[in-house]
């Protein structure tokens, strides 16, 4: 999984509540993609026109905001379908982390298993981030530190944000979680070895 | 302290603390389908894991698959490699694999549910976001992505946070013309698409409780869409007596064992909620979605709402957007919308009472010559369950096409679509920009509202004559 600590760079403002995953990357894209490729289908429907060609209203193909690595979004961003392609596809563009009011939890939990971090911040103040960016496109810049959970804006006001320690160990380290797990292996044997005797009709028998 | 329902499943399910704010959550029951399932299959071999107890591991292609009569995984090729690496991965792993063609086929969510491999208080996974529905049942169910999912392969649990927990009551009863379908619309409507994010949801009330259980199926279907990986309603006699005899259901002793178990899977009357919600039931209508999300949605004899009288500035946007993309006025019903494609399908409502339900509807009736209509049955013993009764042939005289099981125009990942600007009116659970198709416009709605309109070539109000 790659690190994240510190990433400073422009954002792109998409602050529509409620952004699908299916507008992140299509369903049919799942299909043959491989996991790098995702990227140039990532939000396709917006991205481009019906004749294939790029959308110049569309934030992401604005110069400042072509490979941003970070988001600001609305609320409820990534809701939908599970695909874990919608955070491939994000990565694929150079994201690297999303800002937003709120984020789908299962959204989330993937992002966190690829290296990009979900930041929550109050509505009001990624409005303000986005119109601050709007102000000065080019040059504005906004820093999320995680080692410090920090988001910085443009105008050098501090927000701080919170975040699992657990999540920001392994995100800082570049941890994956199965390691960690199977270092429980005992406890998870112990354990199921009780269910058993507790719940017999959930162990079914191998197929032999 | 009273408990909770979710608390009674997080507790039970519980195996050590996973570090700050997260437990090792034991997974019960894990699905594999062939987009995420052979994914993840694929991720456990590359990281060089095993599957830890492939007896719990269950796989059926259903995502990108065709549907037409006599298909085979080649039918669309785009999606073979898929149902082969799945095909493989049981094979290697001793995976239970219910292939195409064999009973036991089926979207994911409709065939655990039908062979007993879902059960009340079991944790179950898949990789696909609507394992809420199985919820329905009174289990533990919810999506995760590959990673997570190859994570439970590899270890048999999850590193998870618990959710909070909400409850939402639906009291009194449904007017008659209202089905669970139309209730999580007008849930969803009224609530907002996100109101339940970080939350399990548990649906209550009066008008719960006396739904049969593919109808509480269809209800924690769309937990998902109101924001909630997970939804649930705890298990009772009607569940029990549905359950019993299913393939993977227990028997005898340990039957009797379990269902002794399952009684106490509720929550406290005293029981606390983080968010606790109600609506009144027969307040509900008919309800039809105008937008692109689910909850755009109003009863069906509603004017669609203009942007000006959207809460905020975000969602005037986002309304304005959906309602252009989707061609529509605001002012106007959506009652007497003509349409062009329907579809009865999806894990929502494919079930063999849906297909009765719309069959009723469609009895001796044509369907109007300018709409494509489809049924595709929500798993193969839905589809021989259905020809044994003859829908298949009143659908078919109706002039809708019958098709073999699987996800089809609900995702448009098999190569199945509605065209670019076509209208559908579509029994699914997602009404995104492109989802059953590029330039597709969805409505969503209940299998009766979907073969009413059918036969009208419009959107009927299913209480008036059509
Ligand atoms: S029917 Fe639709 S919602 Fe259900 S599993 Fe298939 S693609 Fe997902």
């Amino acid at each position: 999984m790659q690190r994240f600590d510190r990433v400073t760079g422009p954002a792109a403002p998409l602050l529509r509540p409620n952004i699908d995953t299916d507008v992140i990357i299509r369903a049919e894209r799942l299909v043959g993609t491989p996991k790098e490729e995702m990227g140039r289908y990532a939000f396709e429907a917006w991205r481009y026109r019906s004749d294939g060609t790029e959308d110049p209203g569309f934030v992401l193909n604005r110069p400042p905001f072509r490979s941003a690595p970070i988001l600001l979004a609305g609320p409820n961003f990534g809701c939908g379908s599970s695909r874990e392609a919608a955070v491939w596809a994000l990565a694929g563009i150079g994201v690297r982390c999303v800002i937003a009011p709120s984020v789908s939890d299962i959204f989330a939990g993937n992002a966190l298993q690829n290296g990009l971090l979900p930041v929550v911040l109050p509505e009001e103040t990624v409005r303000g981030l986005a119109a601050l960016i709007e102000a000065d496109p080019d040059r504005a810049r906004i820093t999320v530190d995680l080692e410090a959970q920090t988001v910085i804006g443009p105008d050098g006001a501090v927000h701080p944000f919170a975040i699992d320690p657990d999540r920001r160990e392994a995100l800082l380290a570049g941890l994956d979680d199965i390691g960690l797990t199977l270092r429980q292996a005992g406890a998870i044997a112990a354990w199921q070895a009780e269910d058993r005797r507790r719940r017999p009709w959930v162990w079914l028998e191998a197929l032999t | 302290m009273p408990a909770t329902l979710l608390d009674r499943l997080w507790e039970a399910h519980r195996v050590a603390p996973a570090g700050a704010g997260r437990d090792v959550i034991h997974i019960d029951r894990i699905l594999l389908h062939d987009l995420s399932g052979a994914r993840a299959l694929a991720e456990v071999a590359e990281k060089g894991y095993g599957v830890a107890n492939p007896a719990l591991v269950f796989a059926t292609p259903d995502h990108a698959v065709s549907t037409a009569p006599g298909r085979t995984a080649e039918t669309f090729r785009p999606g073979a490699p898929g149902v082969a690496l799945l095909r493989e991965g049981a094979r290697r792993h001793g995976i239970r694999l219910f292939d195409l063609g064999e009973d036991g086929q089926g979207i994911v969510h409709v065939m655990a549910p039908e062979l007993g491999i879902a059960l009340p208080g079991l944790s179950i996974i898949c990789g696909d976001s609507h394992t809420c529905t199985q919820g329905g049942l009174g289990a533990l169910a919810f999506g995760v992505g590959s990673t997570e999912l190859a994570h439970a392969l590899a270890t048999q649990t999850l590193r998870l946070a618990k959710p909070r927990a909400m409850r939402v009551r639906l009291d009194g009863r449904f007017p008659k013309g209202t089905t669970a379908k139309d209730a999580v619309l007008a849930a969803i409507g009224r609530f907002g698409a996100g109101a339940g994010a970080g939350c399990a949801i548990e649906w209550a009330g009066e008008a719960v409780r006396a739904l049969p259980v593919e109808a509480r199926l269809t209800l924690c279907n769309l937990s998902v869409e109101m924001g909630a990986r997970i939804g649930f309603i705890a298990p009772d006699e009607t569940v029990f007596e549905w359950l019993a005899g299913r393939d993977f259901a227990p028997r005898g002793a340990a039957w009797d064992a379990a269902v002794a178990a399952w009684r106490s899977l509720r929550s406290d009357d005293d029981a606390c909620f983080d968010i606790d919600l109600a609506m009144e039931a027969s307040g509900i209508a008919p309800q039809v979605t105008w937008g692109t999300s689910p909850e755009h949605v109003i009863a069906v004899d509603q004017p669609i709402p203009s942007p000006d009288s959207a809460p905020d500035a975000g969602r005037r946007e986002a309304w304005a957007a959906a309602l252009a993309y989707q061609g529509l006025q605001p002012g106007r019903p959506l009652e007497g919308l003509p349409i062009d494609w329907v579809f009865i399908g999806s894990c929502t409502n494919a079930r063999l009472s849906d297909l009765r339900e719309a069959a009723a509807i469609v009895a001796g009736r044509t369907v109007a010559p300018h709409v494509s209509a489809w049924v595709v049955p929500g798993s193969e013993r839905v589809k021989r369950a259905a020809e044994a009764e003859g829908l298949d042939r009143v659908f078919r005289s109706a002039g809708f096409s019958w098709r073999e099981p699987g996800c089809s125009l609900c995702v448009a990942a098999n190569g199945e679509a509605v065209p670019p600007g076509a209208r559908c009116l579509s029994t699914s659970n997602r009404n995104f920009v492109g989802r059953q198709g590029r330039g597709a416009r969805t409505h969503l709605a209940s299998p009766a509202t979907a073969a009413a309109s059918a036969i009208a070539g419009r959107i009927v109000d299913i209480r008036k004559p059509f």
